[in-house]
């Protein structure tokens, strides 16, 4: 039986959060990120859900104490947003490298200066090398879902790595859809409860959270780089497998649009690939051959699939919703660095957009995929353009 | 696409309008919607916008409403002849207001008045004018069945609420098919 809802985005987390039911969430509310903890410790008065639920005094204790949690072998969740995400930056390697597999939720928001509660994703990139895999969801549903499959490859034993899950901030947990709840029992056969053998335990006593040196610090790194590698492969079951349960997948690393005889690709992330989705049906009614290539997961980076999708193309455009100051966008760089490892010469343009909330229009993308064009006849075009700025000094 | 654009102060109930219309559009009328928020802090009093997309098939643009098929106005003190501006071809303005004759010099096609308090506060005996305003909207738009809207707004309300909130939404319906027919 169906059981379908209106939600937001925030909504669909806290249903799906309910759906895997961890053992323990402790959170910091802040904006945009505050109903998935509302919703969440209203789930636990009312007996909806069976966690503890640890109101603590900040960002760093609420990781902190997953991290406690995780370590007896306990499910745990915690939710957070830009400045939040930061404040918790020590912990997040201490999570990685620690290996707990801790879920967390965060509402993709600006960083301050100035101050801003809108979206983008400077918070979360600017700690893509903590370690951690990083999803970027595109709608309400996707959320839902992606709270229950995370768990599923966070505590697979070949992987044992934290899992952050990125909402556009406003643009999706804000907003309001309809979105399918999968049933209770289905989801406890999709992910049964969590065994490791790798917890601290009476009968088994074991040091968990050490110290290195020098001789051994290199192969506790490499072992933590190679599991996040091999979690593309777990990433693609658990997304077969889930489709088998639930009838809905999401293709695993990535998520490619009209790519397959495109000559124009748009590489985006999140809620924008969307709006991207809509430009590209109203280029293709022009005669266009156009395409969007979401990027599903910032880490592992899906280097084989961006390589084998953008082939063909003639150029190829990424949409950051960041910038690294002085240089230029992060997707950028990274799907840069897939293409050259290829000895691809598809050209490249790199967009920064939606920076702190601002809309990211239809017209924009549309501008984004002229400049492709161009750039592909051979008219050099700005390598890293912003889009709608308000000043001129750019030109 | 259908695209709605709702004004109103914080409290008044805009943005549970916008979001209980695409609810009622998805979940009873068989579309797709997209309600949300103007984004932001949100005081009580201060003036808000709320917005809904409403489609046939799945809804992926999330680019912010430029035009409006309606704008829907709570409270009049919020109205601007500027908003006739954001409205495409055939599009259309509903507003809240007892003054009738202050709209008047405006092309009937692009404005529609209801006096939404008076019967909100008549029947709910509350001035909250959000039903009473969706009861308008259907009138004028044809977005989704009567019925279909009668029957969802029981997933959301009970009991005595329910049955005056489904006065309200008929009693404005039925006023503005008239003069709109």
């Amino acid at each position: 039986m169906k059981n379908k809802a209106f939600l937001s985005g925030n909504e669909a987390v806290a249903e799906g959060v309910r759906l895997a039911s961890p053992h323990v969430i402790a959170a910091y509310p802040i904006t945009p990120q505050t109903v998935v903890v509302e919703r969440l410790a209203e789930m636990v008065e009312d007996g909806r859900l069976k966690s503890e639920f640890l109101h603590v005094e900040s960002e760093h204790s609420a990781l902190s104490a997953c991290m406690g949690a995780s370590s007896i072998g306990a499910r745990t969740f915690t939710a957070t947003s830009s400045q939040g995400l930061l404040y918790m930056a020590e912990c997040l390697h201490y999570a990685s490298g620690g290996r707990f597999p801790i879920v967390m939720m965060n509402a993709n928001r600006s960083l301050a200066l100035p101050w801003s509660i809108y979206g983008d994703h400077r918070d979360s990139l600017s700690q893509l090398d903590c370690g951690w895999i990083q999803i970027y969801v595109e709608d309400a549903q996707e959320s839902l879902d992606m709270v229950i499959q995370s768990y599923a490859i966070a505590e697979n034993l070949k992987v044992l790595t934290p899992v952050m899950i990125n909402l556009d901030g406003f643009v999706l947990t804000h907003t309001y859809e309809l979105v399918d709840i999968p049933q209770k029992d289905e989801v406890d056969k999709f992910l049964p409860p969590f065994e490791t053998p790798y917890k601290m335990d009476l009968e088994n006593p074991k040091n968990m959270g050490v110290s290195s040196s020098p001789s051994d610090n290199t192969e506790f790194k490499f072992q933590q780089h190679k599991a996040v590698l091999d979690a593309k492969e777990v990433i693609k079951e658990v997304d077969d497998s889930f489709r088998k349960a639930f009838g809905r997948g999401y293709g695993g690393l990535v998520d490619a649009y009209l790519c397959e005889d495109a000559e124009f690709i748009m590489v985006s992330l999140g809620s924008t690939t969307g709006t991207c989705r809509t430009v590209v049906d109203e280029l293709r009614q022009e005669g266009w051959k156009a395409g969007v290539l979401k990027i599903r997961f910032m880490r592992p980076f899906p280097e084989e699939e961006i390589i084998e999708i953008t082939k063909n193309a003639k150029a190829v455009g990424v949409i950051d919703r960041d910038i690294s100051f002085g240089y230029e966008g992060t997707v950028f760089t990274n799907v840069n660095s897939a293409l050259s490892k290829a000895g691809a010469n598809v050209r490249s343009l790199n967009f920064i957009a939606g920076l702190g909330g601002r809309d990211i229009s239809k017209e924009s993308i549309r501008e984004a995929f002229y400049d492709l064009r161009e750039e592909s006849r051979g008219i050099s075009k700005k390598r890293v353009k912003f889009l709608s700025l308000g000043v001129s000094i750019d030109e | 696409m259908v695209e709605i654009r709702w004004h109103g102060r914080g409290g008044q109930g805009s943005f549970t309008a916008s979001k209980l219309l695409g609810a009622l559009a998805t979940l009873y009328g068989g579309k797709h919607a997209l309600a949300f928020p103007s984004f932001g802090p949100e005081r009580r009093g201060a003036p808000v916008l709320a917005f809904t997309k409403i489609d046939n098939k799945k809804i992926t643009d999330r680019s912010e409403i430029r035009k409006c098929d309606f704008i829907v106005i709570l409270d009049e003190t919020l109205f601007s002849e500027n908003f006739f501006d954001d409205l495409k071809d055939n599009g259309r303005i509903i507003i809240n207001s007892a003054t009738k004759e202050v709209y008047a010099k405006y092309d009937s096609r692009k404005i529609t008045v209801v006096d939404a308090s008076s019967i909100a506060l008549e029947v709910l005996e509350k001035p909250i004018a959000n039903t009473a305003m969706l009861g308008a909207l259907l009138a004028v738009s044809n977005i989704v069945d009567l019925n279909a809207v009668l029957e969802g707004m029981a997933g959301f309300l009970k009991g005595d609420l329910l049955k005056k909130n489904i006065e309200v939404v008929q009693r404005t319906f039925l006023q503005c098919k008239e003069v709109t027919s």
